[in-house]
């Protein structure tokens, strides 16, 4: 098991949508990778088979050397394997309390399955004030999400992906409505991930912000991987000309 | 700080204030009771009628708004009541056990809510559809195998009848049974992994798939607790009339809608009133009792029952909207 995250010519498609066609992808221990690519790439698609959202309809995947089964795999599965995702939608409830959408799914309960309110809502105290730094006038654990503006939904979405510590951290898209100084938030977060030894796949169209962060880069167009580059051998300049072959609008440089 | 606490506790009392509204518009009705016909109103028997005949409909209400909550609807629960109320007289008759008699009967609920919730789920109908379906579908199969014929049953010489149809000193134990139902689904709702999926589902079933829910698992089985609430509703108007007929639940279906949207439910999922339905059961399922006693036409009643919806379904839209 040299390998956190391996693909092996994997299909998906969408009654009758392909949106994968064979792809070869992997992710190595303490590695971070930018997947870059135009809208409707495949990036989201890609990233939500890992994550136990899709399953696949052809091709192999193993994940930390565990043959993965796509009729078996689930969200729950990957949690367990230490996969944790930012989605590009930010998967969070609008009408409930944010103590609910940090915990949904992996709630603090007793044997019963009763949920330790008390505890949960703790819990997210500290998340709020450690991790996303809120300062937001009226903002606590029993707000509604759909009283939060957009930079802060994002935030709540970072911070539970930080909060359930992973081995490999998925963050799709996760800086469109943060501030610059939030941003540099979530770079830092990046980093750290690198630093503690774990994993991260990180998807932006901004690569100067992907860039100095990554390790390695990989260009999906239209279903497939047009291109791996290590940061070593490319510079920021290089890299966004190599991807204006794949991408027309949706690159940014600055 | 200060304003902090200001803000949740504005939001703690604007969260109220739609069951406040309720709670006048309920006493108010009933003064207007009071007030139109004392001599009904002001003894206790109308009020042990209420509490014998209020749990029936509104132990469905509450399994309608676990159904509600999660973006669903069920149009089923009448002919599932009758249904499981043939079966639990069939059996009793046939076996002599009411154990037995109770456990087939609890079954076909579990049977036709795991039927809908699959065919809502794996096959993907609509629930108002695939429910509506079931209605005539289970309406017709209990026709058939009564032949259409009302049963009597001396359920009152069982030990049984003191637990499901006798009175606790003078209060009816039908709404001890739904007193303590409606405390555990509320507890179930609010306060468990269970309930909170249930909420999550009806609020963003994509975010509640992407964070690990496994939502045809809730759904099925929100869908057999609706069952079971109506097979439990079939056997207690079984044990009230010591009587099983073939139209049994017909005219429930409005009612207990209505009570679960008075109470403060809506249809867009994501959020429930579990008190809220407690007591839209009793605005609901006294109304009609209350007018014909009033002296009133039975005319009235929908008329009332009207107003009422309209009413505090208002209310709630307004003051969910100004939160
Ligand atoms: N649930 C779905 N049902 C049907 N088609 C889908 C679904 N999800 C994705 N697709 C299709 O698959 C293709 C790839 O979509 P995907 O979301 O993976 O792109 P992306 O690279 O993430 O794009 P973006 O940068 O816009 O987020 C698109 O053509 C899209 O329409
Ligand atoms: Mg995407």
């Amino acid at each position: 098991m040299d390998k956190l995250v391996e693909m092996k010519n994997i299909h998906k498609s969408f009654d009758g949508v392909v949106a994968l066609k064979g792809i070869d992808f992997e992710v190595g221990f303490n590695e971070v990778v930018g997947l870059l690519g135009d809208n409707g790439a495949g990036k989201s698609t890609l990233i939500k088979i890992i994550s136990g959202v899709h399953s696949f309809d052809e091709g192999e995947m193993y994940i930390k050397g565990v043959k993965i089964n796509p009729k078996k795999y689930s969200v729950k599965m990957a949690h367990n394997l230490g996969v944790e995702t930012v989605y590009q939608e930010k998967a969070l409830a609008d009408k409930q309390t944010l103590w609910r959408n940090i915990f949904i799914g992996r709630q603090i309960t007793n044997k019963l399955g009763f949920l330790n309110i008390k505890k949960e809502k703790e819990e997210t105290d500290k998340i709020m004030h450690v991790l996303m730094g809120f300062r937001g006038i009226g903002v606590n654990a029993d707000s509604a999400i759909k009283t939060l503006s957009g930079g802060e939904r994002e935030g709540v979405a970072i911070s539970r992906a930080m909060y359930f510590e992973a081995d490999l951290v998925i963050l799709d898209e996760p800086t469109m409505a943060l501030s610059l100084q939030e941003v540099k938030k979530v770079l830092k977060f990046i980093q750290n991930i690198k630093d503690k030894g774990k994993s991260c796949i990180y998807i932006s169209h901004n690569i100067a912000n992907i860039h100095p962060v990554s390790d390695r880069f990989v260009a999906i167009d239209r279903g497939k991987i047009v291109g791996t580059y290590n940061r070593k051998d490319i510079s920021l300049q290089e890299l966004s000309e190599e991807l204006i072959k794949y991408t027309k609008s949706s690159i940014q440089i600055n | 700080m200060d304003n902090l606490e200001k803000n949740s506790k504005f939001k703690k009392f604007s969260q109220y204030k739609s069951q406040i509204a309720l709670l006048i518009m309920t006493v108010s009705v009933f003064g207007l009771f009071m007030i139109t016909s004392p001599e009904v109103f002001f003894k206790g028997r109308i009020y042990q009628a209420f509490l014998s005949t209020v749990p029936i409909m509104g132990l469905m209400a509450l399994g309608l708004t676990f159904v509600l909550a999660m973006g669903e609807i069920d149009l089923s629960f009448p002919s599932t009541m009758a249904l499981s109320g043939f079966i639990f007289t069939s059996t009793f008759q046939a076996t002599g056990s009411v154990i037995l008699a109770l456990i087939y009967s609890l079954l076909s609920g579990v049977i036709v809510g795991f039927i809908n919730g699959t065919l809502v789920t794996s096959i993907g109908i609509p629930s108002i559809v695939a429910t509506l379906g079931m209605q005539f579908l289970i309406r017709g199969f209990s026709n058939i195998i009564s032949n259409g014929l009302a049963k009597t049953v001396a359920l009152d010489k069982t030990i049984s009848y003191k637990i499901f149809a006798e009175k606790l000193g003078v209060i009816p134990v039908q709404s001890i049974w739904f007193i303590g139902i409606t405390i555990f689904f509320y507890f179930l709702l609010f306060r468990h992994r269970f309930g909170e999926h249930v909420l999550f589902i009806g609020d963003n079933r994509e975010a509640a798939r992407m964070m690990g829910v496994n939502v045809n698992r809730v759904k099925i089985m929100v869908f057999i607790l609706m069952g079971i609430m109506a097979s439990f509703a079939g056997i207690l108007s079984c044990y009230r009339m010591r009587t099983w007929w073939p139209t049994m639940g017909e005219g429930y279906i409005m009612m207990v809608m209505a009570a679960a949207f008075v109470g403060g439910t809506s249809m867009f999922g994501g959020e429930a009133s579990i008190e809220g339905t407690f007591i839209g059961s009793f605005v609901i399922g006294s109304l009609e009792a209350g007018i014909v006693a009033a002296g009133l036409s039975g005319f009235w009643t929908q008329f009332v029952c009207g107003v009422l919806i309209l009413a505090s379904v208002t209310i709630h839209t307004l003051v969910k909207r100004r939160k």
